[in-house]
């Protein structure tokens, strides 16, 4: 789970990590209570889960009450890469001396945390120079660490104290929280040689939230995505206008990849798991059934255990009960698929007997469509 | 000890089947987790019916009752004891996991198939160091488990893409490996043994890892690794095959190409941040260390037979 700006910060606040003083708005009436709270000038800040927000022009400055009216409209509506802000933060600008580069996260092939830190805060970490990474482990990063750090950095005197103070707060909160990133670009060292968080980047362990119930407030799903999990799939919605079912994530990627290679687009990922029974692809047809730009659906399936009867059953059962109407192409290995066929047969679903035919008639009825 | 004495003193075939000819090959006692479950049990039947010793269960508050004929036990301590056994397949629930696993390890586990799906990831990270210091492995967690094929399986998968022979698959996706296992025995291309890597951020035995257990055996002769978008272990292992110059032919599929960024699909540990874990920069890697990628499942038998000729 991504968090917004402002949850991260307000973990950042419950350990002790400070950050500017700020306002969430929603409403424009929120954004002028704000402004009076704060004083100006001020920073809006679109509350967005994707990056790029700087470039994408989602933050920017408000010197004026006058200006808060017209920017803060401006932002409220202004989309990036797709997404629409859930609310605005307004800020306190700093003071800001220097800035810093932060972050601990979950190193996949190191199978352990890494810290890295750079005194070239505000850019891509990739392309920041005198970047340190060090391995942190399962119990967090050691002070004196820190202090290795923060003197390979070049902070002297009150800012090493400082720097030692805001990464062990942030390692104690990546390890209490489970997350899989905490950054924070920048830092700002202050004039008094305090250290500021201006920005927050926190993602949480999915998997650990069950551990977590003072994090649930953050999740943020849609009806449909919580209908899938409830089912226990994986659901992502896409842009185009075929749905892709099957069994495995793995499965349904690689059927996604041949999509694209055929001409056609995905409007829908499902992958309803290792319980392939008539009820589950009833379930996982009644999701699809509810993403409105679906012209067709494509359904593959590696079975095995699975008996292909059961899940033609499911197909007429959708059908029957005007679940959808589409047609259904489906490749479906498995014990019993005469009968799936022979089933089928007068239906608008049509099985074949390899994947890729399977998508190449499903690719030409969602042109044809 | 360090990790490179663990690789090498650990031989995977040598605690899935022992040796062949000896009296008890492909008889090596496994113990299931969780096998009074729903999914333990469907599970178990399967690998019995396939061969596979099930010599015990563990079910606690279940000690004393019998499983079609396999005794469950109350703890991994009294399953050991009883049966001797070195392999067990975990099949309780995500959050029960780093529990059940500790508690295998301390009665002597020294391989680990770990099956649930959305285990913690610092719950795996604990479990796995826990591991090294024992001197055992874990697979998994989130993964279909291991198949010697025609002579036993520890997992959920099922049997009829599975033929004996010579290659290796290793896996990031379950049904993938099916897929891809299912090409190669319809072209005649039976395997040695099929392990799944784990869908997750964190595998108990990753690539290299895997490689590091066939790499010097003679009666294996190429490897397919079925890869996927997220991380960076396909760029790992094409370093590793530079590096060590690994002569027998390998042959990849990555799924996730047309996967958009910066979601996750399905799989937690299928997810592209940038360039990191991206299609491209795995597929770019590969081409360096001379391995060749299909671009769909059923490719990957002819890609196969065609270096196999060479």
């Amino acid at each position: 789970m991504r968090l917004l700006e402002y949850q991260g910060k307000e973990l950042f606040d419950q350990y002790g990590i400070r950050i500017p003083r700020s306002y969430l708005a929603n409403t424009l009436h929120e954004a002028k209570e704000g402004g009076k709270k704060l004083g100006y000038p001020l920073v809006l800040k679109s509350q967005l889960t994707v990056g790029g927000r700087g470039k994408a022009g989602a933050i920017i400055k408000c010197k004026t009450e006058a200006e808060l009216e017209p920017k803060f409209k401006e932002l409220l509506h202004k989309e990036v890469k797709g997404e629409l802000p859930r609310g605005i933060l307004l800020e306190e600008m700093a003071d800001i001396k220097k800035e810093l580069y932060l972050s601990l996260f979950l190193n996949r092939s190191k199978r352990c945390y890494s810290f890295i830190a750079s005194a070239e805060g505000g850019v891509e970490i990739e392309s920041a120079a005198n970047r340190v990474m060090v391995d942190v482990p399962l119990d967090g990063l050691a002070p004196q660490t820190a202090e290795d750090t923060a003197n390979r950095l070049g902070l002297s005197g009150r800012t090493v104290v400082s720097f030692v103070d805001l990464t062990t707060k942030l390692s104690r909160l990546v390890s209490e929280k489970e997350a899989e990133l905490a950054e924070i670009n920048p830092v700002a060292i202050l004039g008094d040689h305090s250290l500021l968080a201006l920005d927050s980047k926190v993602i949480i362990d999915d998997n650990a939230i069950f551990r977590h119930p003072e994090l649930k407030k953050y999740e943020h799903v849609s009806e449909l995505e919580k209908q899938a999990e409830v089912s226990g799939f994986s659901l992502v919605e896409l842009d185009g206008n075929i749905a892709i079912i099957g069994n495995g994530a793995g499965l349904v990627m690689s059927t996604l990849d041949m999509v694209s290679d055929a001409g056609g687009t995905a409007g829908a990922f499902l992958d309803f798991g290792g319980r392939a029974t008539t009820e589950t692809i009833y379930e996982a047809l009644k999701v699809i059934s509810k993403i409105s730009n679906i012209e067709v659906i494509l359904v593959n399936l590696f079975g095995g255990i699975v008996r292909t009867n059961l899940v033609a059953q499911a197909i007429l059962n959708a059908y029957g009960n005007n679940l959808i109407s589409v047609p259904v192409f489906a490749r479906i290995s498995g014990a019993e698929s005469e009968k799936a066929r022979e089933m089928l047969n007068g239906s608008r679903a049509e099985l074949y007997n390899t994947v890729e035919e399977a998508i190449q008639a499903a690719v030409a009825e969602a042109r044809r469509g | 000890m360090t990790d490179r004495t663990i690789e090498k003193t650990f031989d995977i075939f040598d605690i899935l089947v022992g040796t062949k000819g000896d009296r008890d090959f492909g008889k090596k006692p496994v113990v299931i987790q969780g096998i009074t479950g729903s999914y333990g049990s469907t599970h178990a039947r399967l690998m019995k019916a396939y061969g596979t010793n099930v010599a015990a269960g563990v079910t606690p508050g279940k000690g004393g009752q019998t499983f079609e004929g396999t005794p469950v036990y109350n703890t991994m301590a009294e399953a050991i004891k009883a049966t001797g056994a070195q392999i067990s397949g975990v099949f309780v629930p995500a959050p029960f996991f780093l529990k059940a696993a500790i508690e295998a390890l301390d009665s002597g586990v020294k391989l680990l198939v770990a099956i649930p799906e959305h285990v913690p990831i610092r719950d795996s990270i604990k479990v796995l160091e826990y591991a090294k210091g024992k001197g055992a492995k874990m697979i998994g967690p989130n993964t279909p488990g291991v198949i010697v094929p025609e002579v036993m399986k520890v997992g959920i998968m099922p049997a009829q893409p599975f033929k004996a022979g010579n290659t290796v698959v290793f896996s990031r996706s379950g049904t993938l490996m099916y897929e891809v296992s299912f090409n190669l025995t319809k072209r005649g291309l039976g395997q040695r043994l099929c392990l799944g890597i784990g869908g997750d951020p964190i595998n108990g035995t990753n690539l290299i890892e895997a490689f590091d257990l066939v790499r010097n055996r003679d009666d294996i002769d190429s490897v397919v690794v079925v890869g996927e978008i997220g991380g960076d272990a396909e760029e790992q292992l094409a370093e590793y095959i530079i590096r060590t110059s690994y002569s027998k032919p390998v042959i990849a599929y990555i799924a996730g190409r047309a996967a958009p960024k910066e979601k996750r699909m399905g799989h937690a540990g299928a997810i592209v941040y940038g360039n990191y874990g991206s299609a491209e920069s795995k597929i770019s890697n590969y081409s360096k260390a001379g391995v060749p990628v299909a671009k769909r499942p059923a490719e990957v038998p002819e890609l196969l037979a065609d270096r196999l000729r060479k």
